[in-house]
């Protein structure tokens, strides 16, 4: 067998583009030369609902300069494919969300463009339109089947009903979270080209086989006149896993009518408006409980704004309502799920994909209930935590051999829990305008597509040996950020035995790549990587080495292209379920996930009472997430998750008009700075996961997970109130505790708990 | 773009000489044309990014006369006879303490940051009434934390002689 492996980060030290991206070299999609093009713009619709009456051009411009395309130019079905078909790729004559593509225009200078976008009025006939998720519609207001309920999911164990009415104690409570807009820092953009009779589109993108498959849908072309190529990302979490698709089709259309090249790239003002947000959500939480803190009843019910099309809402539901119970042992559990339409621009995926919106309101709850039974909190979950041969919501059987409870002992410990609990009583008493809290959040994140997502997708990867004995890893996974072609590289090499410089990753592009699947989910690193893996192990095959890492991988490649004259070397992978994973979709049981991470965030925060503001002044996040891969890369990923949460809790606050967000703009929609976070301080355990990359799990999204109810937890500690809704801004606390004039008053006579 | 001229008004067209990244250049520009379009459309320095467009995120900054700027908020005819360095001018090896401990992932905001840190790095001076973290908020990063580029400035600080 092989040796022992030295660990990656041996091999890598440092990020593979990082020095192109520190001195502005590397080039995104709106930084390729590109030659005789023309700029695309969307023009939007100005209404939540409503028949298009009149598309108004302003006689004063002289628009066959322009490029027009609407509706009737596309070639195939007017729909963006994806889970339903329900999305036009521009509205035909009738609009369901404010800012819907209704026209395209292109035009060589972008200044004209734009100033001729301005001037076409899009006249809506108004029906009642649907903004409020958590209202049941009226009737005039039902457009998506008979009750507006884009999907609808259940999961059932036990006999809830009669455990609840078993119950010493039954604690209610209702959550609430809201949209948050991603700030990927480079805004969505695409360009398409006709090669040939080949359209070509490059851009910002997370999955390059959605792209084609929308194209190859609505444009009526086969995949050998389509080619779909990724350009370096600046950033997604999960804002560019299905948005490109539409700005991909829209310059693939205004390309296929004026012949040119085409470029959108949106401003920032526009990214934030017209694409998906992280769906708000209301959860209602009922949950038996013993004196002594043991959960024995579960009820759950989940509602999601999806908006105004189906996009991803029914999988952002599914894996909300898989974690909606949390990382607890309870035999009896019901959870109801819900998404809603509303003429609000749709949702989509971001970073946790439901996930963050339920552990908030469970990890909130398990303090109500802490808080019911004068206990501590952190001694409550650690009650409850899973233990190995225990099982989730859905039945699925925990046998990871991860020690949940060790991780949470070593977040207590790292953040210094029970001194710091001692030493806020005292502060409080003794601060006339502050208040400090400190609170906690165990969770879990399925890692990998859902149920048998893994399955269905069949992901194939490739690793070519080439003739000068290097070789090309083919994935269409990309970067973005996260670290994938560091990974990559690294795994290859280690795997081969070969130095890193030997590797190759190609270029995420449809025309030579297989279909390795999204880069979604937390699924890079431990599915694809170890697909990397594997199709390193094909090629040893091929090579007839594969008994063996002694043997010089290199000269073999070399050797065999002396003997192979015109043939190409190349090791490939196909997914395979690791074995016993069995998941029954109908009736939602069973094991909804490969494997999952295991959290414990401790978030400590400072409350002003004078202007409500919550500043959060310790944060420590410890995961298991099996065998880190790299060091630096993953703890920038826990870092920076934690900073997206703490602004989703605290800070970043989606204003809707009409459904549409009223804010987009970074001057007032906020996103943290520097100054307003603290050092993260990041730990973790590494238990292996056997059928990830070197035991790897996944690890991008669990960081999203913790932070928003370890932080309002630690302002309930703080304060005595009992704040339910996130972002937590100092106007919403003010609006929910009056708390602050009165404890002032009283000097911290207050409700520290 | 032959029709541009025709559209646009002939008379707001203007001649602006300034330094940039060492060398005098000139070029002809719109009065409303920003410093970053110019840097980035014009003369094809497309490492300065856009970011937000309104002064928030920084990913566009340059140095002018030495000091960070929005690129965005300056229109190009303020530059005349005055000296811009983009990150183009930056050394490779100045930014090895930021590209060890993790100061960019997915790079946009990157451009950015390295000049507001290597600034910072610079100015050492500056901390005795400012803390690090205050001094880069102006730059806007959505994947680090800003951890990774906190320990990367303070490295390289601690390099200095």
């Amino acid at each position: 067998m092989r040796r022992q492996p030295p660990p990656v980060y041996s091999l890598i030290v440092h990020r593979l583009e990082g020095l192109a991206k520190l001195t502005g070299r590397e080039q995104y999609v709106d930084d390729l030369p590109l030659e005789g093009f023309l700029w695309g713009a969307t023009v939007r619709s100005p209404a939540p609902r409503g028949r298009v009456t009149a598309i108004r051009f302003d006689p004063a411009i002289d628009w066959s300069q322009f490029t027009v395309v609407d509706h009737r130019d596309i070639p195939g079905p007017n729909v963006i494919a994806l889970i339903e078909s329900d999305q036009p790729v521009l509205a035909p004559g009738y609009v369901r969300h404010v800012h819907e593509a209704v026209l395209l225009l292109a035009h060589p200078d972008r200044a004209v463009l734009r100033r001729a976008a301005a001037a076409v009025r899009i006249e809506v006939a108004p029906e009642p339109a649907v903004t409020d998720f958590r209202v049941v519609p009226r009737p005039d207001q039902i457009q998506y089947g008979a009750d507006n309920v884009l999907k609808h999911l259940h999961i059932s164990k036990g006999d809830v009903e009669r455990a609840l009415a078993g119950a010493p104690i039954v604690v209610e409570g209702v959550y609430e979270t809201g949209a948050q807009e991603h700030v990927y820092l480079e805004p969505q953009g695409m360009i398409a080209t006709l090669e040939g009779d080949v359209l070509v589109v490059r851009g910002s993108m997370q999955c390059p086989y959605y792209i084609l498959k929308a194209l190859r849908y609505a444009l009526g072309r086969d995949e050998t006149r389509l080619r779909v190529i990724q350009t370096p990302t600046g950033g997604g979490f999960g804002g560019k896993e299905e948005y490109p698709s539409t700005i991909a089709l829209h310059a693939a259309l205004l390309a296929l009518k004026s012949g040119k090249p085409v470029k959108i790239v949106y401003d920032r003002g526009e990214d934030m408006a017209a694409t998906t947000k992280r769906h708000p959500s209301l959860v209602r939480h009922r949950t038996g409980v013993t004196p002594d803190g043991r959960l024995l009843a579960q009820d759950i019910a989940v509602v999601m704004d999806g908006g105004a099309y189906v996009t991803l809402s029914p999988v952002v539901l599914s894996r909300g309502i898989i974690h909606a119970a949390g990382p607890y042992a309870c035999d009896h559990v019901r959870i109801d799920g819900r998404a809603m339409f509303t003429n609000a621009v749709p949702f989509g995926a971001f970073r946790g994909f439901g996930a963050p919106q339920t552990h908030f309101a469970n990890e909130r709850h398990m303090d109500r209930i802490a808080a019911r039974l004068g206990l501590d909190p952190a001694e409550l979950r650690r009650r409850n935590l899973l233990r190995d041969e225990e099982s989730t919501a859905t039945g699925q059987v925990i046998r990871d051999g991860a020690d949940r409870r060790a991780v949470l002992e070593q977040a207590l410990s790292l953040a210094d829990y029970d001194a710091k609990r001692s030493a806020h009583l005292r502060f409080n008493a003794s601060s006339a305008t502050t208040r400090r809290g400190i609170g906690v959040a165990t969770f879990h994140h399925g890692a990998g597509f859902t149920g048998s997502g893994e399955a269905m997708l069949a992901s194939r990867l490739a690793v070519a040996g080439l003739a000068d004995g290097s070789i090309e890893i083919r994935s269409a996974n990309i970067e973005m950020g996260q670290g994938t072609l560091t990974v990559f590289t690294a795994l290859a090499a280690e795997r081969l035995g070969i130095e890193p410089s030997a590797v190759r990753i190609a270029a995420a592009d449809t025309a030579r790549v297989p279909n390795s699947g999204p880069t979604v989910a937390s699924r890079t690193a431990m599915v694809v990587g170890r697909l990397v893996e594997r199709a390193c192990d094909d090629l040893r095959r091929r090579l007839d080495l594969a008994s063996s890492t002694e043997g010089d991988v290199r000269t073999a490649i070399r050797s065999w292209y002396e003997t192979h004259p015109g043939a190409e070397l190349v090791g490939e992978a196909t997914y395979e379920p690791p074995p016993g994973v069995v998941w029954d979709d109908a009736r939602y049981r069973g094991d909804a996930y490969g494997t999952f991470g295991w959290g414990a965030y401790v978030a400590e925060v400072e409350v002003d009472l004078r202007t409500y503001e919550t500043r959060v002044i310790d944060f420590v996040a410890v995961q298991d997430v099996g065998k880190v891969l790299h060091e630096v890369l993953a703890r920038g990923q826990v870092q920076g998750g934690v900073a997206q949460a703490i602004g989703w809790a605290l800070l970043e606050d989606c204003r809707w008009k009409d459904g549409a967000m009223a804010n987009a703009q970074l001057t007032n929609y906020l996103i943290p700075t520097s100054d307003d976070l603290p050092r993260i301080r990041v730990a973790f355990l590494e238990t292996p996961y056997a059928y990830g990359a070197q035991g790897a799990k996944g690890l991008g999204e669990l960081p999203m997970d913790g932070p928003a109810p370890a932080i309002v937890n630690a302002v309930a500690a703080a304060t005595g109130a009992d704040p339910c809704v996130i972002p937590l801004t100092p106007e919403r606390l003010m609006t929910i505790a009056d708390f602050g004039l009165r404890n002032a008053e009283s000097k911290g006579q207050g409700t520290g708990s | 773009m032959t029709d541009q001229s025709a559209i646009r008004n002939p008379q707001s067209a203007i001649q602006v000489a300034f330094t940039l990244n060492g060398s005098p250049i000139s070029a002809e520009i719109d009065l409303t044309d920003r410093l970053l379009d110019t840097l980035r459309y014009r003369l094809g320095l497309t490492g300065t990014k856009e970011g937000c467009g309104e002064g928030e995120c920084g990913a566009c900054t340059v140095y002018l006369d030495g000091l960070p700027v929005n690129s965005c908020l300056v229109p190009t005819y303020q530059v005349r006879g005055r000296r811009v360095e983009t990150v183009e001018s930056l050394p490779p090896a100045r930014l090895d303490p930021l590209l060890t401990h993790g100061a960019t992932q997915c790079g946009a905001c990157t451009p950015g940051v390295a000049m507001t840190s290597c600034w910072i790095i610079d100015h050492p001076e500056l901390l005795a009434t400012h803390a690090v973290r205050e001094l880069l908020a102006g730059n806007l990063c959505r994947c680090t934390g800003y951890d990774g580029i906190l320990d990367g400035i303070a490295a390289a600080m601690q390099a200095r002689p």
